[in-house]
């Protein structure tokens, strides 16, 4: 199949920078966005209409939060965990906290790395953040049986308003999901990088659209998203 | 006015973007971000460990939300370094929640007025 790709990115040197850079560009009767690839400018934009989804999830809740006679459950209770004597709260929540962040830093060096043409070390950094991923989607697994044994139902629970299951398992399992195909485009990126499909360019299966290392960068983008939403979430539903 | 917009600029020029519009930028950047965003995330944390409550809770847990937020987005998702059309197009239309949350949050004050009024006799 032919290359259909828009011509080669314009160079941005010599176009107008700050407010007027930005009025130039969307006024110029063409592409808005003209030092950025079609692939980023569309992942921007998916990460836009994602960022949307979200910020009605969370919406709900605070209405559904704000609108309850019943008293909401105490997060920071009902996420703690014993360890020998102690009470930990929120501990399982705090370590996925930090295993989300740890693989974004992972994710940004694979980027750089995908840069500068180290195809070996970007393939390691691709398969650490799959794999920092795939423990977090683990631990939320975890995280799930233990509220379902303690009786939490999407309809109810023994600790307070009814319509904090259905939030939970809505919110977490979304973001679940995220993380979940994140993992498993990164796995296939992984493979990508180190069969070294974006040194030949060679054409996508799907896409028939030459390989290059921006693809990191956007599959980055994705993944920094999903980080992104998880500070949100752990901002407003287990600390609020 | 538009002398210090233009050496504001200049400031993350620095690190000069390619004319493909690639961004590969000095590791150093990214690792402390990352150092930061695990000294917040331990900030957030603590908040609820040491128990604080009340406005300063909600404020504590704000400012963390924000800055580490801030932080992915600029320097992770390199939005500082990308042309403003870009950065606009993404960051201007979430405005729009925040409408939506004010309209939310007056609802929903009229909801649970409404509710122990009608089930608790008020």
């Amino acid at each position: 199949m032919t290359d259909t790709s828009p011509a080669k990115v314009t160079a941005s040197e010599n176009r107008p920078k700050g407010l007027t850079g930005l009025v130039e560009d969307w006024s110029s009767d063409q592409r808005a966005f003209k030092n950025v690839s079609w692939r980023k400018a569309m992942m921007w934009i998916f990460l836009l209409s994602d960022t949307f989804i979200f910020s009605i999830f969370l919406l709900s809740y605070m209405t559904a939060r704000m609108s309850t006679k019943v008293g909401w459950p105490n997060a920071s209770e009902v996420f703690s965990l014993h360890i020998g004597h102690t009470n930990f709260p929120l501990l399982l929540i705090a370590i996925m906290t930090f295993v989300l962040i740890s693989s974004s830093g992972t994710m940004v060096l694979a980027v750089n790395y995908g840069y500068r043409k180290d195809r070996k070390l970007t393939a390691i950094m691709l398969l650490v953040t799959a794999l920092l991923g795939a423990t977090f989607v683990g631990m939320q697994a975890f995280e799930w049986t233990k509220l379902i044994s303690e009786g939490v139902r999407p309809w109810g629970n023994p600790m307070g308003a009814p319509q904090f299951g259905g939030i939970f398992f809505m919110i977490t399992g979304f973001h679940g999901t995220h993380v979940s195909i994140g993992v498993i485009f990164l796995l296939v990126m992984a493979v990508k990088v180190w069969r070294g499909d974006y040194d030949k360019q060679s054409k996508g299966y799907f896409t028939s659209r030459k390989g290059e290392y921006e693809c990191v960068e956007i599959m980055g983008l994705y993944w920094h998203f999903v980080d992104l939403v998880w500070v949100f979430i752990f901002a407003f539903f287990y600390l609020w | 006015m538009v002398e210090s917009n233009n050496s504001h600029n200049d400031q993350f020029s620095a690190t000069k973007i390619p004319a493909d519009g690639h961004q590969a930028h000095p590791l150093k950047v990214y690792f402390v971000v990352w150092g930061w965003l695990f000294v917040l995330s331990a900030c957030s944390y603590a908040i609820d460990f040491m128990g604080v409550q009340g406005y300063l809770r909600w404020t504590l847990i704000l400012f963390f939300m924000f800055v580490k937020a801030g932080l992915i987005v600029a320097i992770f998702m390199h939005i500082i370094w990308e042309r403003l059309s870009l950065t606009y197009a993404v960051l201007l239309p979430p405005i729009a929640v925040l409408v939506f949350v004010a309209i939310m949050a007056i609802e929903s004050n009229y909801t649970v007025l409404t509710r122990f009024i009608f089930f608790d006799g008020g």
